[in-house]
C-alpha cells in the first residue's frame, strides 16, 4: 500500500462524481458510480488488512507539500493505522452495498444521474476525512460531507419541508464548524502543525501541548472547539435537531449518511484526536475533556431515546435511535476510550444501515407510506425483508450475541468502571431503545396491514443488500470483538457480573416491557399510551430553538433593518451634502468665479480695453503723427537710457 | 564753423518740419514739412561725413543720394495720394478726414 493506491480510495468515487455530474442516463452512472464503489472497497479492503497488521499506535504516513509561506509548511496527506483502516472497511463496504440498494430504489426517479453523482461525492468526502493526516484536509473533506449531506437531504426540493431540513441540517452543523474551525486555528497557533502524525514525531497529536487558555490547558480547549463540530456533526444536544428532519431525503441517503457514515464522522474526529481529550482540563487536575464528551453523550443518548418512543414516522424513530446511539459512542469514547467508542460505531453503522435500508424497502413496499400507525402485517406480505430488519432491531436493542451487544456492552463495563451516573443513564437509554423497537416492530409487522395497498416484497437488488447487512449486524460483534481491542487504543474494562445482568436485563426486559404495553392493543386505532405530547413534540426542541434564537435571530434582523435605515439616512445625508457641496462649486466656483469673473470679466475688460483703445484711433491724422513721434521719442529715450 | 554748428543747424531744421507737419492743416504743406525733416536728416549725414575720421570713403554723400532719390519716389507716391484723396473728399483740409476710425 503505497501513498497513490491510498490516495485512490476516495479519488475514485469522486472521478466517479465528476464523470457521472454530466450523464443522463441514471442507470449508466449508477454502474459507473457502483463500479467506483467497488475498486474504491477492494483498495479499503487491501488497506485494512496492512492496517490491521500494525501495531496500535502505528501510523503511516504519505505527505505531500501543499502550501509554503515564509518558513511554515503545511503538507497534505494521507495516514493509515488501524483505527481509519477499520473505518475504511466499514464505509466503503457499506456503501457499496447502499449504492447496489440504490441502483434498485431510485430506478424510477428522473434524476437518478445526479443522485449518484451526489452519493459518489459524499463517499469520496467521507473517506478523504477518514484518511486524512492534516486537521485541514480533513476539515475540507468534512465540509465536502456536508454539502453531499445538504444536497442529498434536499435531493427532492421540490417538496418545501425537504428544502428546508437541508437548509437546517447545514446550518445547525455550521454552528459546530465553526468551533471544530476555532479549534483548527488554535491548534495550529499552538503546534505550528496541521499534520496528525509524521516520522519525526513533530505531528499535532505526537506533541507534547503545555500552556494555557483562560486558565484551561490548550490542549483541552482545542479538544473541546473540535468537539463543538463532533457535536454538530454526530447530532448531539443541543444540535441534534437536524438530523432528524434530515430523514426528508432518499431513504438510501439516510441509510448512509445520517445512520452509518457522515454522522460517525463527529465520533470520528473524537477517536482521531483522542491524545487531546486525553489532556487535564487543568494543570493539576483529574477532570478531562472525556469526562465533558462521557456527559453530552449520556444525556443524548437518553434524551433522543425518549423522544424516539414518541414518533409515528418508522425513518424518524430510526433518526432519534442513531442520535441515542451516536450518544452512546460519546459515552463509550469518554469513559473507555478508542476502541470502545469506535466498536460500537462499527457495529452500529452495520445494523443501523440494515434497519434504514430495511425501512426503506418497507416503505417501497407500502408505496411510499413511512407512518407506522398505516402500516402493519408486513411480516407475512415482506418476508426477507421483515427478518433482516428484525435482525438489526435485535442488534440495535443488544440482544444477547447479536454484534449490538458486544459493543453496547464494552460501553456499559466502562461506564460502570468510570462513573455510575453515566452508567445508569445509558443503561436507561438501552432500555428505552428496547422499548421503541419493539413498539415499531410490533406496529409494523404484527396484526393486519392497514394502509390502502397491499405491501409487496422488493426485488433483489434491494433485498440482497439487506441479508448481507443482516448477516454482519448479528455477526460482527463477535467476530471483531477481541482484535478491536487488540488493534485500537484503548482497554477493554473489567466486566463485572452486574454489568453483564443489567446489561442482559435491559435489552430483553425492554423488549418484554414493550410487549406487555402494546399487546393486544388495537394499534393505529386507539391513542398510543407513550406517545404523550412532550414526546411526540420532540421535547419542543424545535420550539425552544424558535423561541430563543428564533427570537434573537428576529431581534437581530430588526436591529439589522435599522442600522440599514440609519445607513440609509446617513447615505441620503451624504447625498444631500455632496449635492451642497457640487451646488456650491457649480453656482459659486463655476457660474460665479470662472463664468462670470473669469470669461465674462475677463471679455469685459478685454472689450473696455479695446474701447480705450479704439478712442486714440479717432482718424484725426495729425493726431496719429504726433503719436508716432511720441512713440519716437520714448525709443529714443529707452535706446539712450539702455546705454 | 565746428561739427555742433551743423549739428544745431540741422535741429532747428528738423523741429520747424515737425512742428509743420504737426500744425498744419494743408496735405500739400505736411508733405513740405516732412521733406523739410528729411533734409535735415540729410545734413546731419553730411555733416557726420565731412568731419569724420576718412571722409575719402564718402559714405555720406552716398546715403544722402539714397535719401533724395527716395524722398523724391516718395514725394510722387504721396502728392498722388494727395490728389487721389482730393478727388474723393473734395478737399485736402486734414482736419475733414477723419473717416479711419471706428464708426
Amino acid at each position: 500500500m503505497n501513498g497513490i493506491t491510498l490516495a485512490l480510495i476516495p479519488l475514485l468515487p469522486l472521478l466517479a462524481a465528476a464523470l457521472t455530474c454530466g450523464l443522463q442516463n441514471g442507470r449508466r452512472a449508477a454502474a459507473l458510480a457502483i463500479a467506483a464503489m467497488l475498486g474504491s472497497c477492494g483498495l479499503a479492503l487491501a488497506a485494512f488488512n496492512q492496517a490491521w497488521g500494525m501495531e496500535p499506535n502505528e501510523h503511516t504516513t504519505f505527505d505531500i507539500p501543499w502550501l509554503t509561506v515564509g518558513d511554515t509548511a503545511i503538507p497534505l496527506g494521507f495516514v493509515l493505522d488501524p483505527l481509519n483502516g477499520a473505518m475504511l472497511a466499514m464505509v466503503t463496504f457499506i456503501g457499496l452495498l447502499i449504492f447496489i440498494y440504490s441502483a434498485g430504489y431510485m430506478k424510477d426517479d428522473r434524476r437518478m444521474a445526479r443522485f449518484f453523482c451526489y452519493l459518489s461525492l459524499f463517499a469520496a468526502g467521507m473517506l478523504g476525512l477518514v484518511l486524512a493526516n492534516s486537521l485541514l484536509l480533513l476539515f475540507m473533506c468534512w465540509e465536502i460531507v456536508g454539502v453531499a449531506s445538504y444536497l442529498l437531504i434536499s435531493f427532492w426540493f421540490h417538496k418545501p419541508e425537504a428544502a428546508a431540513a437541508g437548509k437546517k441540517a447545514f446550518i445547525v452543523t455550521r454552528i459546530g464548524d465553526m468551533g471544530f474551525l476555532i479549534g483548527i486555528l488554535l491548534a495550529f497557533k499552538t503546534t505550528g502543525t496541521l499534520t496528525l502524525y509524521n516520522d519525526a514525531e513533530t505531528g499535532m497529536l505526537q506533541q507534547h501541548l503545555t500552556g494555557t487558555v483562560f486558565g484551561f490547558s490548550v490542549a483541552a480547549v482545542i479538544s473541546l472547539l473540535l468537539f463543538m463540530g463532533a457535536v454538530g456533526k454526530s447530532g448531539q444536544l443541543p444540535l441534534h435537531v437536524w438530523l432528524p428532519d434530515a430523514m426528508e431525503g432518499p431513504t438510501p441517503v439516510s441509510a448512509l449518511i445520517h445512520a452509518a457514515t457522515m454522522v460517525a464522522a463527529g465520533v470520528f474526529l473524537v477517536a482521531r484526536t483522542f491524545p487531546l481529550f486525553e489532556v487535564p482540563l487543568y494543570e493539576e487536575g483529574i477532570l478531562k475533556m472525556t469526562h465533558v464528551v462521557a456527559w453530552v453523550g449520556a444525556i443524548t443518548a437518553l434524551i433522543a431515546a425518549l423522544i424516539a418512543l414518541g414518533q409515528y414516522d418508522i425513518k424518524r424513530i430510526l433518526a432519534y435511535s442513531t442520535v441515542s446511539q451516536l450518544g452512546l459512542m460519546m459515552v463509550g469514547l469518554g469513559v473507555g476510550g478508542v476502541a470502545v467508542g469506535m466498536f460500537h460505531l462499527l457495529t452500529h453503522a452495520f445494523f443501523k444501515a440494515l434497519l434504514f435500508l430495511g425501512a426503506g424497502s418497507i416503505i417501497h413496499g407500502c408505496h411510499e407510506e413511512q407512518d407506522i400507525r398505516k402500516m402493519g402485517g408486513i411480516g407475512k406480505s415482506m418476508r426477507i425483508t421483515s427478518i433482516a430488519y428484525l435482525c438489526g432491531t435485535a442488534a440495535l436493542v443488544a440482544f444477547p450475541f447479536t454484534s449490538g451487544f458486544f459493543s453496547k456492552d464494552e460501553i456499559l463495563a466502562s461506564a460502570w468502571a468510570s462513573s455510575k451516573p453515566i452508567f445508569w443513564i445509558a443503561a436507561a437509554a438501552s432500555l428505552l431503545t428496547a422499548v421503541y423497537m419493539t413498539r415499531q416492530c410490533l406496529y409494523v409487522f404484527a396484526g393486519t396491514h392497514r394502509g390502502e395497498h397491499t405491501p409487496h416484497e422488493s426485488p433483489q437488488v434491494i433485498t440482497v443488500p439487506l441479508v448481507i447487512l443482516a448477516v454482519f449486524a448479528l455477526g460482527l460483534g463477535a467476530m471483531a470483538h477481541s482484535s478491536v481491542f487488540e488493534k485500537l487504543p484503548g482497554e477493554a474494562a473489567e466486566h463485572e457480573t452486574i454489568v453483564i445482568v443489567v446489561s442482559v436485563i435491559v435489552a430483553l426486559g425492554g423488549i418484554a416491557l414493550g410487549w406487555l404495553i402494546y399487546r393486544g392493543r388495537a394499534l393505529g386505532q386507539e391513542a398510543d399510551p407513550l406517545a404523550v405530547t412532550p414526546l411526540v413534540r420532540k421535547l419542543w426542541f424545535d420550539e425552544l430553538y424558535a423561541a430563543t434564537v428564533g427570537r434573537l435571530w428576529a431581534l437581530a434582523i430588526i436591529i439589522a433593518e435599522q442600522l440599514n435605515e440609519l445607513l440609509l439616512s446617513v447615505r441620503d445625508l451624504a447625498v444631500l451634502l455632496a449635492d451642497r457641496i457640487g451646488n456650491a462649486f457649480a453656482i459659486g466656483g463655476d457660474r460665479k468665479l470662472i463664468d462670470t469673473l473669469a470669461f465674462d470679466g475677463m471679455c469685459n475688460r478685454l472689450r473696455s480695453a479695446g474701447h480705450a483703445v479704439t478712442r486714440l484711433q479717432n482718424g484725426f491724422l495729425p493726431a496719429y503723427l504726433r503719436l508716432i513721434a511720441l512713440g519716437a521719442v520714448a525709443l529714443g529715450l529707452l535706446v539712450a537710457l539702455m546705454k | 564753423m565746428t561739427l555742433h554748428h551743423y549739428l544745431i543747424l540741422a535741429a532747428v531744421l528738423f523741429c520747424v518740419g515737425l512742428m509743420g507737419a504737426f500744425t498744419r492743416r494743408n496735405a500739400i504743406v505736411v508733405l513740405f514739412s516732412v521733406e523739410i525733416m528729411l533734409n535735415a536728416a540729410n545734413l546731419n549725414f553730411i555733416a557726420f561725413w565731412r568731419y569724420s575720421d576718412n571722409p575719402a570713403l564718402l559714405h555720406g554723400p552716398m546715403f544722402t543720394l539714397f535719401a533724395i532719390a527716395v524722398a523724391a519716389a516718395e514725394v510722387a507716391v504721396g502728392l498722388a495720394l494727395v490728389i487721389a484723396v482730393y478727388r474723393h473728399f473734395k478737399t485736402v483740409d486734414l482736419e475733414s478726414m477723419d473717416t479711419l476710425r471706428e464708426e
